[in-house]
Parts: C-alpha cells; sequence; structure tokens
C-alpha cells in the first residue's frame, strides 16, 4: 500500500498499526454466515414453532437473520417448515430454483423431513424428493431451541463452505440427480 | 325431545306419497332419515325436497361417496346431505351405483354449491356427474391416475421404501 501512495512520505499515513492475514473463503464465509437472508416456506405447525423461534423470546435475529426474506430471489437460506404435499412440490421446487446461489435448505420438522406419520397417497414422502437439503431438524413439531440448533449447523455449513463449492462437478451432479439447471459458469 | 317442525315420519310420508315405488329404501339413524333413491331419480328427487312449499330443504350440506367393494353391482354410493334451515330437520339422500358405470346427474343447477362437492367426489371416487359444467380433479394432483378412496388402492404411499413393517410391529 504504501509503495503505491508514492507522492506522500510514508511515515504519514496512518494504517490504525494493525493488519491480519487471512483468507478469501473465511472472511467471504464468516459474512455470509453471519447475515443469512431466511426465506421461511411455512406450512402447517413447524411453521407456528418457527415463529416461535423468530419471536422475541428466542429471536432467531441474533444470528443476523433480522431480515426475513419473503422473496426467494433475495433469499439465502429456504426453511421448509411443515407438510409438503404432492400438488405442492412443484411449487417448492420452483421457489428452490427462483433462489440465486448460493443457497442452503434446511427441512423443519418430521413432515419436511419424511413425510412423518402423513404416510399417504397425497404427501410427498420427505423434501429431499424433489430439492437437495442441507440440515435436517427432527421433531413434531421441534421445539425452537432444535430449529437453533439447525440454524447454526448449517451457519457452520456456511462458515466453512469453499467459495469453488458451486463450482464443482460434484455440485452440478447433486443439481442434476434433482433435475434442476445449474447456470453456474466458471470464469 | 326434537325442535324440528317436521318429523322424520313425516318426511318419509311426503316423500313416498310424491314418488311411490322410487323410495327404494328407508331407515333411521341417529335421528336422521335416510332414503334409497334409484340414480336416475336422484336429481329429481334433491330438486323437489328444495322446492317443495312445506319441506323447503334449501341447503345442501355436502356430497360425498362411500365404497362398498362387497356390495357387488351396487359398490358406489352417492349420499346427498339436506338441511331444512326452516323446519329444522335433515336428510340423507342416498343413490347406489355400479362400480363399472358410475353416473349420476349433476345437481348443480339446483344448488350451485354442488360445483366443487361434486367435483371433490369425482376426484376421490370417480364417481361420474353428468352435465357437470368443469368435471375435473379439485384437490389432488392433475396427474393423479386413480380414485385413492377407492378401497382397493392402499392408503399409504407407495414410493416409501424405509418404512419396514418389521421395525413397527406390524
Amino acid at each position: 500500500m504504501a509503495q503505491l501512495e508514492n507522492d506522500k512520505p510514508v511515515d504519514s499515513i496512518n494504517y490504525g498499526g494493525e493488519f491480519q492475514l487471512t483468507m478469501l473463503d473465511k472472511v467471504i464465509g464468516a459474512a455470509r454466515a453471519n447475515s443469512l437472508w431466511p426465506l421461511p416456506f411455512a406450512t402447517s405447525c413447524c411453521g407456528i414453532a418457527y415463529m416461535a423461534t423468530m419471536g422475541s423470546h428466542y429471536d432467531l435475529a441474533r444470528f443476523g437473520m433480522e431480515r426475513m426474506s419473503f422473496s426467494p430471489r433475495q433469499a439465502d437460506l429456504l426453511i421448509v417448515a411443515g407438510t409438503i404435499s404432492k400438488k405442492l412440490a412443484p411449487i417448492l421446487k420452483q421457489v428452490y430454483e427462483q433462489m440465486s446461489e448460493p443457497k442452503w435448505v434446511i427441512s423443519v420438522g418430521a413432515c419436511a423431513s419424511s413425510g412423518g406419520f402423513f404416510d399417504t397417497y397425497s404427501v410427498l414422502q420427505g423434501i429431499d424428493r424433489v430439492i437437495p437439503v442441507d440440515v435436517y431438524v427432527p421433531g413434531c413439531p421441534p421445539r425452537p431451541e432444535q430449529i437453533l440448533d439447525g440454524v447454526m449447523n448449517i451457519q457452520k455449513l456456511v462458515r466453512n463452505e469453499s467459495l469453488r463449492r458451486r463450482y464443482s462437478e460434484e455440485y452440478k451432479h447433486l443439481l442434476s440427480n434433482y433435475n434442476i439447471e445449474n447456470d453456474i459458469k466458471v470464469k | 325431545m326434537s325442535l324440528s317442525k317436521i318429523t322424520n315420519e313425516e318426511l318419509l310420508s311426503f316423500l313416498q306419497t310424491a314418488f311411490g315405488e322410487s323410495i327404494l329404501e328407508h331407515n333411521e339413524a341417529f335421528g336422521l332419515m335416510n332414503v334409497y333413491v334409484p340414480a336416475t331419480k336422484a336429481k329429481e328427487v334433491v330438486k323437489w325436497l328444495k322446492e317443495n312449499e312445506t319441506i323447503k330443504m334449501g341447503y345442501l350440506t355436502n356430497i360425498a361417496a362411500i365404497h362398498y367393494p362387497d356390495n357387488k353391482g351396487a359398490e358406489l354410493e352417492v349420499i346427498y346431505q339436506l338441511h331444512s334451515l326452516t323446519n329444522n330437520v335433515r336428510l340423507r339422500v342416498k343413490s347406489k351405483l355400479s362400480i363399472e358405470q358410475p353416473e349420476i346427474d349433476t345437481i348443480v343447477d339446483v344448488f350451485a354449491g354442488a360445483n366443487w362437492m361434486e367435483r371433490e367426489t369425482y376426484d376421490f371416487f370417480g364417481v361420474i356427474f353428468k352435465g357437470h359444467p368443469n368435471l375435473k380433479k379439485i384437490l389432488n394432483m392433475e396427474d393423479q391416475d386413480y380414485f385413492p378412496m377407492r378401497k382397493e388402492y392402499p392408503l399409504e404411499d407407495r414410493t416409501r421404501e424405509d418404512k419396514d413393517n418389521r421395525f413397527f410391529g406390524r
């Protein structure tokens, strides 16, 4: 830096006297993990548990999630809370596809994770049949503490994710398993 | 003690006077009169009950169906639940249909509210309501190619392989 500003003497610039070396992955990971914008896709009683988690008592905003995004375009984290019927599955998939990369999915509760006790002709037996899921939260419905734990696990994933992951062949393969188009181009 | 202004017996005698042999069977369950009519007469009976000046069955509570796979030739039953708000009396009108030809006349032109009820009954049981303006699936997904409430189809989702009966004591 000092060499660039060659019109000034070096000792007149105040750098604050401190600097830090780190990896770009870690800086971006920390920034992403602490400012996730969740999109709640709440259909039933897990949605109520999720609302309690968002409320002042449990306060999900402590984790940098002050802003619920109800537009998929401006969301990083899809929180699916509740029973997803087979008729709703294509809509859920469309919402997921509308989210821009990087994106994460948390499946809250037994129904979203496996169909729960709705083992019936009309209910999707787990959202991982239509979209990839990062974290599953068990419970019927889960306690707000469990949802917080799931969110903290998502943050752990986000913090440690390599910036190259979304360009990787493995990720492309994962999305192609779900017939989701991946338009990420390797520069 | 009933608060109805018309008793079930009076209701039945009204119907028998008006339709005679067309009232095939009747019984009373939990204080409600059930009458069985031929599928060809069901619409006429419902219309008559609605428009009759004494009975005034002006409210269609529900249309539903039942599947009795063992009743050969009359596997499906369509049930019209009617309610007279004026007389505080209820009535079920039932029609038996064969599973090979589950057809009955629509009553949408009598009760407009029957539209979605008939679509639902079609969706779950495959009852064809002849003359319905828009008889297509209403609740299930469009590509479902069977009628899930018929008894030959299992309730459970058949795409699921992790529910092994051995682990559930079944």
